[in-house]
């Protein structure tokens, strides 16, 4: 019997026909798709933080208007992704403790800082470009909900990445320091964004399982080299230059060749040993739980309310 | 007509949105509920776009060079003439709401009447803000009454809120030099009736939110529209303009 779903499931899924919330999926499809569509969404809320950070110092009110509008559609998006994984039988609540506890993870970028008003071009340009690279892909992913999520999400992104691109293409005809200020960014930033792609195919052990069930359309690898050759060539427009000295054109693959990514940073990021991974969490708690009497009183008022209409019915 | 008045007047407008906005979006990424976090982002994202309707035309009428932005970025405390409760400290998510209601009540009235302004510019202006801050005040009493008819916290939070902001509502409707000057020279609004439209709303929101109104006695503070301003404002520029100070001339 079992078999039997799993079999119709696996058809579907190689027709290219959607995995709606109410169709049979194996357990473990369901888990890891709570667990990826979850962590997207956190990575969302708490990638907030780091641009939120410049809002109210955006140098003039052109960019502040861009900035705030680009944090809040991060919200949105948060929205979105909550939504879908609610569809797999968890609840927001229940997303977030998993946040709060640790037990659930976010997108480890978000625990760089942001030291300098070029640090919200950085994140524009490359950090919102890897995302696009992976995200691309995933509106056609198998299960609906989230793919239709990603289709709303990828328009917006691609708008933010070009006013981050266009941010660092200012300074970059800016004066020393602005030059300067964009340098810096794209050093601090460059490897951190390039390590989103996540750990090397030979690394990544779901990969496999994800490819199949059509949750994943390429491998980390084939999407870290996509944005690498993308980003090479762009950074020519800047005037500025990676800071990679391994850098170059390969003819015979071609693609660039790149240096060795530092797994260890990568790993420790992610073990919660990056410069901002207290910080981040820190404050998503603060929020949450300074925000519980809202929470309460919002939820005693439409009780309230429901009460006095049922009386008032009767 | 009295140009300099017309000046103040606007810039005036500018500051409030551009102030409370800035004040808004201290919230984004903190907000106690993600839907609420947006809606005050929003309408943080409104007043900056109010502000640079304001400051394009003020910058118009000064000319000699100067920008929306050389007007938000390149003047001092003493210059801005916000109100003192635009400026405020956030406070908890009780104080925020009620200065958004408060200000949003006063901001309802006031575009109401300036659409018919003679000044083709404010009108204008004030007709597309006036949709938006319709929204805000539907959005900020529907969150006085739920917090003060909420729980025995949220009323208690709404009742010392009351009592920080109350004292700086007197200030709304005290006419300045210059805006005694818009009304003289037809363009701007007297405060006289909007005083009186803007009580009676709270009084009907504070009575579903089961709130009570102070004291009609309370002494009321004054000063930021004359450009005298609590020690909040200094510390808002000081972060907003760091990048306009620390790079004199830089394009951004």
């Amino acid at each position: 019997m079992e078999k039997d779903f799993e079999k119709i499931f696996q058809d579907k899924i190689d027709q290219e026909i959607k995995i709606e919330p109410r169709d049979w999926m194996p357990e473990k499809y369901r888990q890891t798709l709570i667990r990826q569509i979850s962590q997207h969404a956190h990575s969302e809320i708490v990638g907030m933080l780091p641009e939120g950070n410049w809002i109210t110092r955006a140098p003039n009110l052109r960019r502040k208007a861009i900035l705030l509008a680009k944090v809040q559609d991060e919200a949105g998006h948060g929205l979105y992704l909550y939504s879908a994984a609610e569809t797999l039988g968890i609840s927001r609540d229940e997303m977030y403790e998993q946040l709060h506890s640790g037990k659930a993870k976010y997108s480890s970028i978000f625990n760089y800082p942001t030291l300098t008003w070029a640090d919200i071009g950085a994140i524009g340009w490359l950090v919102d470009g890897a995302a696009i690279m992976n995200q691309v892909p995933l509106c056609r992913t198998s299960f609906g909900p989230y793919a239709r999520a990603m289709v709303r999400i990828c328009k917006e992104e691609s708008f933010h990445q070009r006013q981050g691109f266009e941010i660092l293409l200012t300074l970059s005809k800016g004066t020393e320091a602005q030059k300067r200020m964009a340098q810096d960014a794209i050093d601090r930033w460059w490897w951190p964004s390039i390590m989103m792609f996540g750990p090397t195919d030979d690394e990544s052990p779901n990969t496999l399982q994800s490819m199949q069930w059509k949750i994943k359309r390429f491998t980390n690898d084939e999407l870290r080299q996509k944005f690498i050759d993308v980003c090479a060539e762009q950074i020519k427009v800047l005037g500025l230059v990676i800071p990679d000295k391994d850098l170059k054109w390969n003819e015979s693959t071609g693609h660039y060749d790149f240096g060795k990514i530092n797994w260890d940073e990568f790993w420790q990021v992610v073990q919660g040993n990056g410069p901002c991974n207290k910080q981040r969490l820190e404050t998503r708690k603060k929020a949450w739980e300074e925000g519980a009497w809202v929470r309460e009183a919002a939820n005693a008022y439409a009780e309230k309310r429901k009460q006095r209409q049922t009386v008032t019915a009767a | 007509m009295d140009k300099q008045a017309l000046i103040d007047y606007t810039l005036q407008l500018a500051d409030n949105a551009l102030i409370i906005g800035h004040r808004n979006s201290e919230w984004c990424g903190h907000g106690p509920i993600l839907e609420q976090d947006i809606a005050i982002s929003n309408i943080a994202l409104d007043y900056i776009g109010q502000a640079r309707n304001f400051y394009q035309y003020a910058a118009a009428l000064i000319g000699n060079g100067a920008t929306e932005d050389s007007l938000a970025y390149l003047r001092d405390a003493i210059d801005f003439k916000n109100c003192l409760l635009t400026e405020l400290p956030n406070g908890d998510w009780a104080q925020t709401i009620l200065r958004q209601f408060f200000f949003s009540a006063y901001q309802y009235f006031l575009y109401q009447q300036l659409q018919q302004s003679t000044d083709q510019q404010l009108a204008a202006i004030a007709e597309k803000a006036f949709k938006e801050v319709t929204y805000h005040l539907r959005w900020s009493s529907e969150w006085v009454i739920r917090l003060g008819d909420g729980t025995e916290e949220s009323r208690e939070r709404m009742l010392h809120a009351i009592e920080e902001l109350w004292s700086f509502t007197g200030e709304l409707f005290e006419a300045t030099t210059y805006e005694q000057q818009s009304v003289n020279d037809g363009y701007g609004v007297a405060f006289q009736e909007i005083q009186h439209s803007w009580m009676k709303k709270v009084g009907l929101v504070f009575e579903e939110a089961t709130l009570p109104i102070p004291a009609a006695n309370i002494w009321m503070q004054s000063g930021g529209k004359k450009g005298i301003h609590t020690e909040h404002l200094g510390f808002i520029l000081a972060e907003m303009q760091f990048l306009q100070r620390a790079y004199p001339g830089a394009e951004w």
